[in-house]
């Protein structure tokens, strides 16, 4: 395993000048996501309009995984439907945890972090803020 | 002077070192490797002499009662324990801390009643008492640290009054490595009418301890952070508390006469030692204080601290790298932070160049508030450890914080230039 798979230059990017970063001030769901063995805590907030994301940022603090792909999630999700945004996390899953695939442009930058899947222990690192933005979604499960 | 071949007395550096991975592990103060001599004993008592103890109506049940009983001398002696009654057999640090909790503070404690505790404790011993905090309206206090990363004395004194009924804090901390005045804690507590409780989850491996001598009610160790097997600890006690407390767990073992619908209970250690205990731990616990005694604690402790000492003047060299260790003591234990660089990226940095340390909050979250830190990184050395291996380490940062060195925002159109390129190269 080299380093250089894991810390590519888009995440090295992302992570010191992440996309989205900060709080939506009136958000129509967020979580907090909270990584008990690391510390990482991560803020997703989503502004839903007609059911099209209209805008996603996250706010915290963690490691360089966690903020990159915080940072390129929502790049990705923002115009998306919210069932769109749940299909890319589902891929995104079966992405890092290592499944052979054809991930291609659907992932956007997110596929400079395929090389987290020969890193086990970082995958809960890449998984941290998907994982929060289906938290934040569920909320409005209730609703429909 | 400590040996200076005691690498080759652990099986697991010449296992990885054959595969062609050299394993630099500096994480000891989470569990530390087994030398070759507790992994035969434990190899022993289950080929030659494994029964159930305290039943003995034959021969080799008898023969492993007499070798859990001297597992129990040992570590009794180990800590210069007056009795080797005073020492209970638990599964680690953590339960001997809950068995001081339950058995005694929800027996002993009254509404109002006051705990005090330390600002640099491990979450074994906050959590439980918060448990009995609530059910029995105790009050928990702190005793403050310093800038220095020691615990202020005086914050002790302040904290100490008439309902004050427990004073409980760490010996070494896991995450500074100070060393605390130990005795001079208990000499206040007493004063105050309280009694003193030491968490020696980190002393007891690094230093010679003298249970007497500190004076303290209770002092609590953990088999697998000294060389010992995994889910075998003790807890000292003085004796007549042991008599006075009421058991922690029921079941077989602790009990004298059981009827239908009450029970008397044996005497202590047993009466805290429910159901068939860890024998084969406990036979390897002994093996290993045996493999500490014959390096000599003292030898331990100062090989400790001139690695730490060395590592934390070697990192300091190293621009960006800020380190959490008291100036007047410290152990091996160096926890530090990056500049631009997340202890957990750290980690893994360090472990694809062979090396083991721990990144996170290192079961301590109020001291990482404290501290106004997330997590750290931590580099925590034992007898094994060497200068080289502090090399590696210092080498091994330097590699990661260029790899992390800030970047200009990147141009999106050379971004997308330079992925189209990767897919024509790749």
């Amino acid at each position: 395993m080299s380093l250089d798979e894991l810390f590519t230059e888009i995440i090295l990017d992302h992570y010191q000048h992440p996309h989205n970063h900060g709080l939506i001030p009136n958000p129509t769901f967020s979580s907090r996501g909270y990584n008990e063995s690391c510390g990482d805590d991560i803020q997703v907030s989503v502004l839903i309009r007609d059911g099209v994301i209209a805008d996603a940022k996250f706010s915290g603090a963690g490691c360089s995984i966690s903020q990159a792909s915080a940072s390129i999630m929502t790049d990705l999700i923002k115009g998306k439907t919210v069932d769109e945004a749940r299909q890319i996390a589902g891929r995104f899953y079966e992405m890092v945890k290592g499944t052979e695939g054809d991930y291609g442009e659907e992932m956007g930058d997110a596929i400079s972090l395929q090389g987290v899947s020969k890193f086990p222990v970082r995958v809960k690192c890449a998984t941290l803020a998907w994982h929060t933005l289906e938290e934040a979604l569920a909320k409005g499960d209730h609703e429909r | 002077m400590m040996r200076s071949d005691v690498k080759n007395d652990f099986p697991i550096f010449a296992e990885w070192k054959e595969k062609g991975r050299p394993l630099i592990y500096l994480d000891s103060a989470a569990t530390t490797q087994k030398p070759r001599e507790v992994i035969a004993a434990l190899d022993e008592y289950y080929s030659k002499y494994n029964a159930n103890v305290h039943r003995g109506t034959y021969e080799l049940s008898q023969l492993a009662t007499d070798m859990y009983e001297e597992a129990r001398a040992k570590v009794a002696r180990f800590i210069n324990s007056a009795r080797p009654e005073s020492v209970v057999f638990t599964r680690n640090a953590t339960e001997s801390l809950n068995l001081i909790a339950y058995a005694w503070g929800l027996n002993n404690l009254q509404k109002g009643d006051e705990i005090v505790l330390s600002e640099m404790e491990h979450h074994s011993n906050l959590v439980p008492w918060h448990i009995i905090a609530r059910h029995t309206g105790a009050v928990l206090k702190f005793i403050r640290m310093n800038s220095d990363y020691m615990l202020d004395l005086e914050s002790l004194k302040e904290n100490l009054g008439p309902r004050t009924k427990a004073v409980s804090v760490v010996h070494v901390s896991n995450v500074l490595g100070t060393i605390n005045p130990v005795k001079e804690i208990c000499r206040l507590a007493h004063e105050a009418g309280a009694l003193a409780i030491i968490d020696g989850a980190q002393s007891a491996p690094h230093m010679p301890v003298d249970v007497q001598d500190i004076d303290c009610d209770f002092y609590a160790l953990s088999g697998h952070k000294m060389c010992g097997p995994t889910g075998i600890g003790a807890l000292y006690a003085k004796y007549e508390l042991l008599e006075k407390m009421e058991p922690f767990m029921g079941g077989g073992e602790m009990i004298n006469e059981v009827f239908p619908t009450t029970s008397n209970y044996a005497k202590p250690p047993y009466k805290f030692e429910a159901g068939t205990p860890n024998i084969g731990g406990a036979i390897g616990l002994g093996a290993a204080v045996g493999y500490l005694e014959k390096l000599g604690l003292q030898n331990v402790v100062e090989h400790e601290i001139e690695l730490g000492d060395y590592a934390a003047r070697r990192l300091a060299e190293i621009e960006g790298i800020h380190i959490f260790r008291p100036k007047t003591t410290g152990t091996g234990v160096l926890s530090f932070t990056v500049d631009n660089v997340h202890p957990h990226d750290i980690s893994t940095i360090l472990d694809s160049a062979g090396i083991a340390i721990r990144a996170g909050h290192h079961c301590a979250q109020p001291l990482m508030r404290k501290l106004q830190v997330q997590s750290t990184a931590r580099a925590s050395f034992y007898v094994y450890n060497d200068k080289p291996d502090v090399e590696a380490l210092a080498a091994a940062l330097e590699k990661g914080i260029a790899l992390f060195r800030p970047r200009k925002k990147a141009d999106p159109e050379q971004t997308v230039r330079d992925a189209e390129n990767n897919v024509k190269i790749g």
